[in-house]
């Protein structure tokens, strides 16, 4: 089964994530700010995170890097941010992010990032 | 009205291959309308006579490219970009003499996205082309799709429909909410306005062929009479590729499957 952590502090954001996800056969939780996504990853690490830039506690490039530091193989990195300039997305990819959605994003642009990170056919 | 949309139909058809049933006749209403003020006719009819009189001239290509579907994206379907890198490109290198360049021709090539894919995978496999040098040639029968591919430029939307982030950040420059294709990847491209059913006949002849997601229009006659052409202008040995839902079968013989890659084929003599 394929496991997604969505993480974002927002409701709204978190509901049509796991609306599009749950369709691509992801079973999802969710987090609200960096440190409960670090925690939930941790306890069980899924196969994906769906990570927002700007969360309370730490923000998505610190989850990216604790992740990566981890000896752990850590899940695939969706970061979905609306930093959408090549300096931000640079940052991401060298915190270990394996992509990048640039919101406001669709159920379309969201299956093209899974498959081009080979979660999706 | 009913009499209108029969011409237009005819129109698309007799001139540019295009199949539109009556069910889509919403979308004709819908994509003419609104620019019937700018072509100076108050109504459809009054399109279909000014038509009549002018079936060549500028307005007539206004009205094909108003009906035709330009939808695409980077990478369409994988395939024949994986194809390309790992058996294309190695066989063409092993008996290709090394000054020629390799000519690939992008042919209903929308918006450009299919031929920067192409340049982008063409980039990639420099080490397997050994100095080899190629040239791309996008074209398309719609005007204004050609500008926005000859300018390189796309909205945040389309550089995430299917062009994978590294890509993006490798070849492309930040607008400000638009992206445009870095020079770099545009030398050695060329984008020009063809149609399919009236090609020049000083083209080609070309080593590779993309010609995807355009026949699906054409009745079968019309895929016959463009396939024959297409063979026409690629070299012995060389490829095509067609789109997911598109097929050489029944239509030509010039062109063999390449076994285990739906979609491609190679000229057969
Ligand atoms: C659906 S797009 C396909 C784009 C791209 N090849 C792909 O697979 O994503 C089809 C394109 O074919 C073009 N087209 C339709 N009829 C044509 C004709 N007779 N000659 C040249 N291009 C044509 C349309 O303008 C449109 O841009």
């Amino acid at each position: 089964m394929k496991t997604a952590v969505i993480a974002d502090d927002s409701a709204i954001i978190r509901r049509i994530a796991r609306s599009i996800l749950e369709t691509f056969g992801f079973a999802c939780r969710e987090a609200r700010d960096g440190q409960e996504a670090l925690d939930i990853c941790r306890q069980s690490m899924p196969t994906l995170l769906l990570l927002d830039w700007e969360m309370p506690e730490m923000d998505g490039i610190g989850v990216a890097m604790a992740l990566r530091a981890d000896p752990e193989p850590g899940p695939k990195i969706l970061f979905c941010s609306t930093h959408n300039d090549l300096l931000h997305i640079q940052q991401a990819l060298e915190a270990g992010s394996d992509e990048y959605v640039m919101k406001p994003f669709d159920s379309a642009i969201l299956e093209d990032k899974l498959r081009s990170i080979g979660l999706v056919n | 009205m009913s009499g209108a949309m029969e011409a237009l139909r005819g129109f698309v058809r007799d001139n540019a291959g295009i199949n539109l049933g009556a069910d889509k006749d919403y979308l004709v209403v819908s994509r003419l309308k609104p620019q019937l003020t700018s072509w100076n006719v108050a109504t459809l009819d009054g399109l279909v006579d000014r038509l009549r009189a002018q079936p060549k001239g500028s307005l007539a290509s206004q009205v094909i490219a108003a009906l035709t579907i330009n939808e695409t994206l980077w990478f369409r379907d994988q395939k024949p970009f994986e194809a390309l890198k790992s058996v294309i490109i190695p066989d063409l290198v092993s008996r290709v003499p090394a000054d020629r360049p390799i000519a690939i021709w992008s042919a209903a090539c929308s918006s450009g996205q299919e031929v920067y894919s192409i340049a982008m995978t063409m980039r990639e496999e420099e080490q397997q082309l050994r100095g080899r040098r190629f040239g791309i040639l996008g074209s398309d029968i719609c005007e204004p799709v050609l500008a926005r591919a000859r300018s390189g430029i796309y909205s945040q939307f389309e550089v995430q429909r299917g062009l994978p982030v590294q890509r993006l950040v490798k070849y492309f420059e930040d607008l400000g909410g638009e992206w445009r294709v870095r020079t770099e990847l545009r030398a050695n491209i060329e984008f020009r306005a063809l149609n399919l059913l009236d090609l020049p006949q000083n083209m080609g002849p070309f080593d590779i062929i993309f010609c995807r997601n355009v026949l699906i229009y054409f009745e079968p006659p019309i895929k016959k009479a463009v396939l024959a052409s297409l063979a026409a202008r690629t070299r012995p040995g060389g490829y095509l590729a067609l789109g997911g839902a598109e097929t050489t079968l029944g239509l030509t013989a010039a062109f063999t499957p390449l076994p285990g890659w739906a979609g491609v084929y190679r000229k057969t003599a």
